[in-house]
C-alpha cells in the first residue's frame, strides 16, 4: 500500500514536470529565430509567394494567439500527435519510433557493459585500497571522467577503423542497402566501436562510487568483527558487502540515463550511427521544430522514467528505505 | 589482513613514493604544490594565446598537412594552419568561456540553495522540483534546444551551460545551510537576539565560500567539455574561431586520409585542461575543508 502510494506520488510529480516541460520548451521556442514556415519551405523559397506562405501559416494555426497555439499543440501531443517533421516529411513520432529503437540498442549494449564492468573495477579498487592496482582504477576513471565523449570515439576510430581497418568508418548501414535489408550481424557491427566508446566513458562514474562505498562498508563494526571471527578476502566482501553496494549501484546506474543519452548524441554524430542522437543533430541544425521539441520530452521522459524505475527498486529491494517511510 | 589503519598504510606509501627522489614534503604542502603547477599551467595557457601571433594561424599552403615536428609540434592541417597555436588559442577560449558560464551557474546554485534551505518549506519544494525539472533533460539536449533558440554562436554556449550545471551544486548548497542552520552555535546566537541578517552573514556565509569556490571550479571542467561538445556538434561556437570542438569536427573529414594529428593532439590538451581543473578543485577542497584533509 504504502509502495503504491510512493509510486503514484512519484508519477504525479513526473507529469507535472513534463508539463512544465512542455510550457518552457514551447515559450523558448515561440520567442526563437526560427520562422517555421520559412524552415518548412526551405529550398523551395523562391517558388512560394507571399499568400501561399500566409496561407501554410494559416494551415498551421500560426496566425492564432500564442496561448491558444500552446493548447492545440498540448492537446495534439497528449493524444500522441507530435506533428510531423520538416525535415523527414514523416510523423515526428515514427522518426522517434524508428531512430530510437536504432539508439536504445546502442544505449543498452553500453548501459550493461559499463555497469558491471564499472561495478567489478569498483570492487576490485575497494578491495584494495590504497595498493596499486586501487590506484590505477581510480587514476583511470578520473581521467576517463575527463575525456571527450567524442574526442575517445575519433580516437577509436582512428585506430580501430583508420589503421587497422577492421570496421568501416561512419555509415550505421553498409552502403547502397536499404536500410529495411540491413541483417542483424551488419547492424551489430557497426554498433560495436559506438557502445565501446559509451562503454569506455561509462565505467568511470559506477567504479569510482562503487569503490567509495566498499570502503564505508568495510571501515563498518560489523566487517570489523566479521574480521575477528577469521573471514576476509572474497568471501567477505561476498557476504556483507555485496548487498550493501549493489544498491546504490543500480540505483546510480539508473540515474545515469542522462549521461547516457548525451553521449549517445556525440557517439552517433562521429560514428555516423542512425539514431536519435543524430536527429537530434539534425532536427537542430535544420531548424525542424516539432522534431525538436519530440525528441526533447522524449528524452526527458526516458530520463524521468530511469529515476524512476531506480527509485521504485530501490523501495521495493531494500528493508531499510521501506521502514524509513512506513515509519514516517 | 587488512587490520592495519588506513593512516599507516598512506605513510608507508609516501615514504615509498618519496624515498626514491628524497623530497619529503608533508600532505599540505604536496597539496598545495600541486594546486600550484596546476594553476600555472592554466594561466600560462590564457597568457601564451594572448602573446601568440596570429601568423601561426593564417593560411600557408606551403606548409599543407605536415606531420607533427620540432617546427610544428601538433603538425598542420590542410590549410597550413599551425595546430599547436590554433590548440592553444582554442583552449583559452574554452577556458575564458567556462569560467563565464560556470560562475552564473555558481551564482544561481548560491541564490537558489540559500533560498531554499531559509525561505520555508513551500519555497524549498519549488526550487527542488526546479532542480528535477533542469535535471530531468539530458544536458546536451538541452544545450542543443537553447543554442537553437537563441541562434546559435557564443551566447548561446555561455547561457546554456550556465542554465544546465546548477542543480546539482543547488542540493549540495541547500543542505549545507540546513546543517549549519541547525548547527548549536547558530541556535545560541539566535537565542542572544543576533538578526537574522546577521546570522546570515557572519555565520552562514564564510561556510558557503568555500562550497562556491571549489563548486565553481568543479563546474567548470563540465562547462569546458560541454562547450567543446556542443561546438563539434555544430551548435556553438563560429567556425572561424579556432574552438577545440571547431577543430575536431573539422578534422573528423580528414580521418580517413591519415591526418591522426589533427584530432589527437587538440583533444588531448582538452583532456590535461579538463583534468587540471579536476585536480585544483579537490585539492582545494582538501585544503579548506578539514573533515576531508586526509582523504
Amino acid at each position: 500500500m504504502n509502495s503504491a502510494k510512493y509510486v503514484l506520488g512519484k508519477a504525479l510529480r513526473m507529469i507535472s514536470l513534463l508539463v512544465a516541460l512542455c510550457l518552457v520548451s514551447f515559450i523558448l521556442v515561440k520567442n526563437s529565430p526560427i520562422d517555421p514556415v520559412q524552415a518548412y519551405i526551405g529550398a523551395d523559397m523562391m517558388r512560394v509567394s507571399e499568400e501561399q506562405r500566409e496561407l501554410i501559416a494559416e494551415n498551421w494555426g500560426l496566425d492564432k494567439p500564442p496561448v491558444e497555439q500552446f493548447f492545440s499543440w498540448a492537446g495534439a501531443i497528449v493524444q500522441g500527435d507530435f506533428g510531423t517533421s520538416m525535415i523527414y516529411r514523416e510523423p515526428v513520432i515514427e522518426v522517434i519510433g524508428q531512430r530510437f529503437a536504432a539508439s536504445l540498442a546502442l544505449m543498452g549494449v553500453a548501459w550493461v557493459l559499463s555497469g558491471i564492468f564499472g561495478f567489478l573495477m569498483g570492487i576490485i579498487a575497494g578491495m584494495n585500497r590504497g595498493k596499486l592496482i586501487d590506484r590505477a582504477i581510480k587514476w583511470y576513471c578520473l581521467t576517463l571522467a575527463a575525456t571527450p565523449t567524442f574526442w575517445l570515439g575519433l580516437i577509436l576510430l582512428m585506430i580501430f577503423a583508420v589503421w587497422l581497418g577492421w570496421f568501416p568508418i561512419g555509415m550505421g548501414v553498409p552502403v547502397g542497402v536499404l536500410s529495411e535489408n540491413v541483417s542483424i550481424s551488419e547492424k551489430l557491427y557497426h554498433l560495436i566501436l559506438p557502445a565501446l566508446t559509451l562503454s569506455i566513458v561509462g565505467v568511470a562514474n559506477i567504479a569510482l562510487h562503487t569503490r567509495q562505498k566498499l570502503l564505508d562498508v568495510l571501515e563498518s563494526d560489523y566487517v570489523l568483527f566479521a574480521r575477528a571471527n577469521g573471514e576476509s578476502g572474497l568471501g567477505l566482501v561476498w557476504k556483507h558487502g555485496l548487498r550493501n553496494i549493489a544498491l546504490p549501484a543500480v540505483t546510480l546506474q539508473f540515474a545515469s540515463f542522462s549521461e547516457l543519452f548525451g553521449g549517445s548524441v556525440l557517439a552517433e554524430q562521429v560514428f555516423s550511427y542512425p539514431g536519435l542522437g543524430q536527429a537530434t543533430v539534425q532536427a537542430g541544425l535544420r531548424g525542424d521544430v516539432p522534431l525538436l521539441l519530440g525528441i526533447v520530452l522524449i528524452s526527458a521522459i526516458f530520463v524521468f522514467s530511469g529515476n524512476l524505475i531506480g527509485d521504485i527498486i530501490c523501495s521495493v529491494v531494500d528493508p531499510r528505505i521501506k521502514e524509513g517511510r512506513s515509519s514516517v | 589482513m587488512n587490520l592495519v589503519p588506513e593512516t599507516e598504510n598512506h605513510v608507508i606509501d609516501n615514504a615509498i613514493l618519496s624515498g626514491g627522489l628524497r623530497l619529503n614534503f608533508n600532505r599540505r604542502q604536496k597539496t598545495l604544490i600541486i594546486t600550484g603547477i596546476c594553476s600555472a599551467l592554466l594561466i600560462g595557457i590564457i597568457v601564451a594565446a594572448q602573446l601568440m601571433s596570429n601568423t601561426g594561424i593564417a593560411t600557408n599552403f606551403s606548409q599543407q598537412n605536415l606531420a607533427p615536428s620540432w617546427s610544428h609540434p601538433f603538425g598542420t592541417d590542410w590549410l597550413g594552419r599551425d595546430m599547436f597555436t590554433r590548440t592553444i588559442k582554442g583552449l583559452a577560449i574554452s577556458i575564458q568561456i567556462g569560467l563565464l558560464a560556470s560562475s552564473v551557474s555558481v551564482v544561481i546554485a548560491l541564490v537558489l540553495g540559500m533560498c531554499a534551505a531559509t525561505m520555508g518549506e513551500k519555497v524549498d519544494a519549488v526550487i527542488s522540483w526546479l532542480v528535477d525539472l533542469f535535471m530531468g533533460v539530458p544536458h546536451l539536449v538541452a544545450l542543443v534546444l537553447i543554442a537553437v533558440v537563441l541562434g546559435g554562436g557564443a551566447k548561446g554556449v555561455i547561457i546554456g551551460v550556465a542554465l544546465t550545471h546548477w542543480p546539482s551544486l543547488t542540493r549540495v548548497i541547500r543542505a549545507e545551510v540546513m546543517q549549519v542552520r541547525s548547527s548549536q552555535y547558530v541556535l545560541v546566537s539566535r537565542h542572544l537576539g543576533r538578526s537574522r541578517w546577521w546570522i546570515a552573514s557572519r555565520h552562514i556565509l564564510p561556510h558557503l565560500l568555500p562550497q562556491f569556490f571549489v563548486g565553481l571550479i568543479l563546474i567548470f571542467p563540465h562547462a569546458i567539455l560541454h562547450e567543446a561538445s556542443i561546438t563539434f556538434l555544430g551548435f556553438g561556437l563560429s567556425p572561424h574561431l579556432p574552438a577545440i570542438g571547431v577543430i575536431l569536427s573539422e578534422s573528423m573529414g580528414y580521418l580517413a586520409a591519415g591526418m591522426w594529428w589533427l584530432a589527437f593532439f587538440p583533444g588531448l590538451s582538452l583532456l590535461i585542461i579538463v583534468r587540471a581543473f579536476d585536480v585544483i578543485g579537490d585539492n582545494l577542497r582538501m585544503l579548506l575543508d578539514p573533515h576531508r584533509a586526509h582523504e
